[in-house]
């Protein structure tokens, strides 16, 4: 079998990959890069705990091939903090306690990222219907929601 | 161990809500959970499952797998030649690697490692299975018919009457008084069938674990799971291993809720791990979980409930019958045990049935039996208050247990929390609040016990007076906090000088399980009494070095204070003192505990849920929930607020939603979360957590355990308040559309 | 297996044409799951995204084009698409999660070929066409004659669809989708109806399109549906008889996600909802 050769950026660094055609983007960062922050919860696109950023683009990446990434940026659960400084939303849920196995809060940040990068001040309906791709199975969602209610609401007044 | 163990104090740790300790790595992604690690050399292992309910194994060609170019191990059943003694054990082995046949659809039959994920499943293609497809039954009611196809002779207990299938296993009872007195006494009798469906916990983490195992019967396993001494017994019981010989380490865990207390594939790693001679790796497969690992029972229940028109219930049965999937054991006991627990009565008589059908093993599911013993009680005593017109909080409270009240399941309650939890509810603005057209309230309570168990817990402090906590239970929850808060309480020192781990098998003795809503009891109580064992330690260094008698040492503060006669003589030796000289003044200092906790305290809820019901289409949507329960003493609120939301919203997707589906060919139709459909975010309202704090008189601070309880009310609440917002009562779980709008057309 | 990433619509056609196992890779929200699944094992995956055409949403003579690669999530943030068929856009808005949205595009909905795909039903109500590319051209084919079977579509060897069009929209018109499934998101539709209507001028129905989904082997496009609505002020009266049309149209089954009963009733009450919805748009009240 022949290996793609692709040349990405994941998180802000150019990265090369061999990868199979039928490899998914979840499994060269987990299994090839050592990227294990992204999660696979179902491999069907059904839970979200994979999700990425694709050229700005929230995405499922067990539903894309590595192949496709080529030329694109890849935004991961890893590049969201700077250094070691927490991501408003980070540091949100940490506070909030929206969380509590953790296994789905890698993506629910990048979703919830993505939410608030197009929509600074979702209502709570909105934001529970853009994480609805997102499964959580310990919080009943309660304190999630209002970790990414009360991020917005300091990044608005921040800003 | 003394019960009396509780003493009241002011708290200054415990009871606050700081950031907890695992959370930096898990919002950054770098917490390792059972997928996440890898070793040199290792292979990717995978396995063949049965597609067939029943199926006798004829033989299995593993040939051309074996041939196969990055092939490393392929095994079967005859690769386990240790035979366990222990039926148990052996029931195990069978569900991980069936014998002479595959009992369930998705029933592991081989395995294989290879170089690579990709090879590993196309070496599972090319396994030949010549099947011989048997009869099967995956309903419980149609299990339990002499005529009903048998899924292993020879298992029947005694305790079975006559005129059942072998399919019966056990059957057990519980109860006093005479029901049938208290049924002529009553001004109204309500007796009906209920059914739920099975419903699996739905962690979002599937089982993973990386083993390794030499010829020689070393070995290390790395695994997801809720009980790493658990899986360490299991797996070297099964493969006829040492368990000292064999070291197991728990990965972070991605959720568990009783899932997790099995062992279900870790002996099949190992077993590839010795066949291949290098590290193996295998990851379930979504479809795998649902397919191969145990759901909670479904059940099929009959209750008759009898009640005087002033709301006091004069007698009570209910017959449970539980399917325990493809071998013997089940939880109808435990539904026969607490469903009736939340009352005072003078005439109760439960039974419960334990039945195999050809479905995955039943594994426990947050309160294992509790949400199905409770369902229909709590439905029925909500039929009877709308018949009577009364006050459903009232007639709890007339009907509620206390403390001195016998029990349903036998003891005698010590002070509990179930009047303050319905009291609670009744002046809850909730209760009053108005409700529109189509909308119904419905509450419900529900009990459950709480375990404590084999626990240790070794506190060591360093040498410049930090302190490293270690205990042998997974933190599914949070516990790593609260161990940290309690530590630091009891040391009196700030909670960054504290720091907990999860300790592998080789560094604590036995721990039990990490379920029964155990841990912040029973390894909270050892925290504590690990601390104090550290700190007589260094009251005895303090008293050392001031040549005074250690009796007249106090410690307060994170210090040694001399008391008595010589107070004030000497200034206070901090703890970061006493660690700086321990070297000279006898060693280093390390406080432990092992015990077999007792005393944990029972724990009652009451939630309060409105919902409405579009008429047209049977849609129930939740709009506002309120959990109150009682939570002994909470450590960590917020964690104890996201166990009561958390329960809540697993309880609202078992009781509108979730269901496995088999067809008629016996196999599993929904194995994914497509279609197996837990709640998602749009699906919920904001769930209002309301702790009651009556302490448990068997813990030091008055913990008990807060998991596990929150999942018993659901169901009936829910359903009580669909039922009255649809003007009939609905019987059967889940109340999904279909089901909703048949039943509004049948009115 | 091989992976393709053709940069013209010949060159797709060139390697579809050459390789009977291959298969066209738009979102991937369908084929990587039957991939996954083991369901298929094409040789080839040709990923259509680095095609230029087939990544825009274009105006085109008063209606819209949109490339057979364009994910749902970029329609719904296309405010003048939106604004002419918030029916269509608003069901691609339902397949699946935001994550979803991001990757699924209409025309993989379209030849996924599922009964219960969501965008078909507003489509074929908004009289949308296909444009097919293959080896002897393109030709231009009503959405509802695309798929022909669960799974099935009439394509032939070497075709793809390219684009999906939607017709200038009239004035007084408009249009609605609405479709049934237990949770309020991530369920794959039960019962689906997309309706389109035109008012004449004095607040008739001049014309009406009805288009059920999930109630059969493929969409259902019903003149029965559309004949209670034309004529009529869409009153109550006619609103009922859509309902009872609807229902009568409906042939589902009894599977994991419904019963025959249970779809049958339901393709009723979203049809008259789904009418309220479009008719208050064909008004100008909302």
């Amino acid at each position: 079998m022949s290996q793609i050769h692709i040349t990405t950026t994941i998180n802000g660094d150019e990265t090369e990959y061999l990868c199979e055609a039928d490899e998914t983007l979840l499994d060269v960062l987990r299994d090839h890069l050592d990227m294990t922050g992204s999660k696979e919860g179902c491999g069907t696109g059904d839970c979200g705990a994979c999700s990425v950023v694709v050229d700005g683009r929230l995405v499922c990446s067990c539903l894309m091939l590595a192949a496709e990434a080529e030329g694109r940026a890849i935004e991961t659960i890893e590049g969201m903090g700077q250094g070691d400084q927490l991501h408003p939303l980070q540091q949100k849920f940490l506070e909030h306690a929206a969380l509590q196995c953790g296994i789905c809060t890698p993506g629910i940040l990048v979703a919830a990222k993505n939410l608030l990068e197009r929509n600074p001040n979702p209502s709570e309906e909105e934001v529970r219907y853009w994480l609805a791709g997102n499964l959580c199975r310990c919080t009943g969602y309660d304190k999630i929601i209002r970790a990414v209610m009360d991020t917005a609401a300091d990044m608005r007044g921040a800003a | 161990m003394p019960k009396d163990e509780y003493q009241s104090r002011d708290f200054r740790v415990v009871g606050t809500r700081p950031i907890r300790p695992d959370g930096i790595d898990k919002v950054t992604g770098k917490a390792r959970y059972g997928a996440d690690i890898s070793a040199p050399g290792m292979l990717w292992g995978a396995i063949l499952r049965s597609p067939h309910a029943h199926a006798r194994i004829k033989g299995i060609d593993t040939s051309k797998a074996r041939a196969m170019k990055g092939v490393k191990a392929v095994i079967t059943r005859a690769d386990f030649t240790h035979q366990p003694e222990d039926a148990d054990m052996a029931d195990i082995l069978d569900n991980c690697m069936a014998g002479d046949k595959a009992r369930y659809d998705g029933h592991a039959v081989a395995a294989v490692a290879a170089t690579s994920k990709s090879i590993a499943r196309a070496a599972l293609a090319a396994i030949e299975v010549d099947y011989e497809v048997l009869p099967h039954v995956t309903d419980v009611d149609e299990a339990m018919k002499p005529s009903a196809p048998v899924v292993e002779t020879g298992r029947q207990q005694e305790n079975v009457p006559e005129g059942y299938s072998e399919n019966v296993t056990g059957r057990s009872q519980y109860g006093h008084g005479d029901p049938e007195s208290g049924f002529e006494k009553a001004d109204l009798i309500v007796e009906r069938s209920f059914k739920t469906a099975a419903t699996h916990q739905g962690y979002i983490e599937p089982h993973a674990c990386l083993a390794t195992l030499g010829s020689d019967g070393q070995g290390d396993l790395w695994v997801c799971t809720q009980g790493h001494y658990m899986v360490r017994n299991v797996c070297a019981g099964v493969l006829g291993l040492d368990a000292g010989q064999l070291r197991v380490t728990a990965s972070e865990i991605g959720g568990g809720f009783g899932g997790k207390t099995h062992v279900w594939m870790e002996p099949t790693a190992l077993m590839l791990a010795r066949k291949s001679g290098k590290p193996v790796k295998l990851v379930m497969s979504r479809d795998e979980v649902f397919r191969a690992t145990g759901p909670t029972a479904s059940s099929s229940v009959d209750v008759k409930i009898g009640m005087t028109k002033d709301g006091t219930i004069t007698g009570a049965t209910a017959s449970y019958r539980l399917q325990a999937g493809a071998y013997p054991g089940g939880i109808a006991f435990l539904s026969a045990m607490c469903g009736f627990a939340p009352y005072d009565l003078e005439n109760v008589r439960t039974e419960g049935f334990e039945v195999m059908t050809n479905r995955p093993k039943a594994a426990a599911y947050r309160a294992p039996g509790a949400p199905m013993g409770a369902y229909p009680v709590e439905s029925v005593i909500d039929e009877l208050c709308q018949k009577l017109d009364l006050d459903p909080l009232e007639t709890r409270l007339k009907n509620a247990a206390r403390e001195g009240t016998k029990s349903s399941y036998g003891p005698t309650y010590p002070a509990i929390g179930l009047e303050a939890t319905l009291n609670a509810a009744k002046s809850h603005p909730h209760w009053s609040a108005p409700l529109g057209p189509n909308q119904g309230r419905g509450v419900a309570c529900g009990f459950w016990f709480n375990f404590g168990g084999d626990t240790c817990v070794s506190l060591m402090v360093n040498p410049d007076g930090t302190v490293s906590l270690s205990e042998g239970n997974p933190d599914i929850g949070g516990s790593r906090a609260s161990m940290t808060m309690m530590a630091a309480e009891e040391l009196g020192v700030p909670l960054d000088q504290v720091r907990t781990i999860i300790a592998d098998t080789a560094s604590l003795g036995q721990n039990e399980v990490t379920d029964g809503s155990r841990v912040t009891f029973a390894v909270g109580l050892a925290t504590i009494k690990a601390a104090r064992h550290a700190i007589q330690i260094m009251k005895e260094r303090a008293a050392m070095t001031w040549g005074i008698d250690p009796e007249a040492v106090d410690w307060r503060d994170g210090a040694a204070h001399p008391a008595g006669p010589n107070a004030g003589k000497f200034p206070p030796m901090t703890i970061k003192e006493i660690a700086a000289i321990a070297s000279n003044t006898g060693g280093p200092i390390a406080g432990h505990h092992e015990v077999n906790a007792e005393g944990a305290g029972v724990s009652f809820a009451t939630h309060m849920v409105d919902t409405e019901v579009d008429p047209e289409t049977g849609a129930v949507k939740v709009l506002r929930y309120t959990v109150f329960q009682d939570a002994g003493k909470a450590v960590h609120p917020d964690y104890v607020e996201g166990q009561f939301q958390g329960g809540a919203a697993q309880g609202i997707g078992w009781a509108i939603n979730e269901e496995y589906i088999y067809g008629d060919d016996g196999r599993l139709q929904n194995a994914g979360f497509l279609d197996y459909r837990i709640p998602v975010a749009s699906d919920l309202p904001m769930i209002e957590p309301v702790i009651l704090e009556i302490p448990n008189p068997g813990h030091p601070y008055g913990v008990r355990g807060v998991g596990e309880t929150s999942i018993v009310p659901p169901l009936a609440a829910i359903a009580n308040s669909v039922s009255r917002a649809a003007g009939v009562r609905l019987t059967s779980l889940p109340m999904s559309p279909p089901k909703v709008l048949a039943a509004l057309k049948a009115e | 297996m091989r992976f393709e990433t053709p940069t013209s619509v010949d060159q797709a056609v060139a390697l579809l044409a050459a390789d009977p196992e291959a298969r066209l890779l738009a979102g991937g929200t369908d084929l990587l799951v039957r991939l996954r699944a083991g369901n298929i094992a094409p040789s080839t995956i040709i990923d259509i995204k680095r095609i230029a055409e087939m990544t825009v949403i274009s105006q085109e003579d008063g209606g819209w084009r949109i490339g057979a690669a364009v994910p749902s999530a970029e329609m719904n943030e296309h405010a003048a698409l939106k604004a002419d068929w918030p029916g269509v856009v608003e069901s691609a808005d339902l397949i699946g999660s935001t994550q979803i949205q991001g990757r699924a595009t209409l025309a993989g909905n379209l030849c996924n070929a599922s009964p219960a795909a969501d965008s078909v039903p507003a489509m074929v109500a908004a009289g949308a066409t296909a444009r097919i590319a293959g080896p002897d051209g393109t030709r231009d084919v009503a959405v509802e004659d695309i798929p022909t079977g669960v799974g099935k579509t009439s394509l032939g060897k070497g075709e793809l669809v390219t684009s999906i069009h939607l017709p200038p929209k009239p004035a007084r018109s408009g249009d609605a989708y609405l479709r049934f499934i237990p949770r309020t998101e991530m369920d794959i539709a039960v019962v689906g109806c997309g309706i389109y209507v035109t008012l004449d001028d004095q607040g008739k129905i001049s014309d009406a399109r009805v288009a059920l989904g999930a109630v059969a082997p493929t969409v259902i496009l019903s003149q029965s549906c559309a004949d209670t609505l034309i004529g009529t002020a869409g009153d109550d009266a006619a609103l009922d008889a859509l309902a009872a049309a609807a229902s009568a149209e409906a042939k589902p089954i009894d599977d994991k996600r419904g019963t025959i009963a249970f779809r049958k009733d339901v393709a009723g009450v979203l049809a008259k909802r789904a009418a309220r919805i479009a008719l208050a748009r064909a008004r100008g009240d909302s």
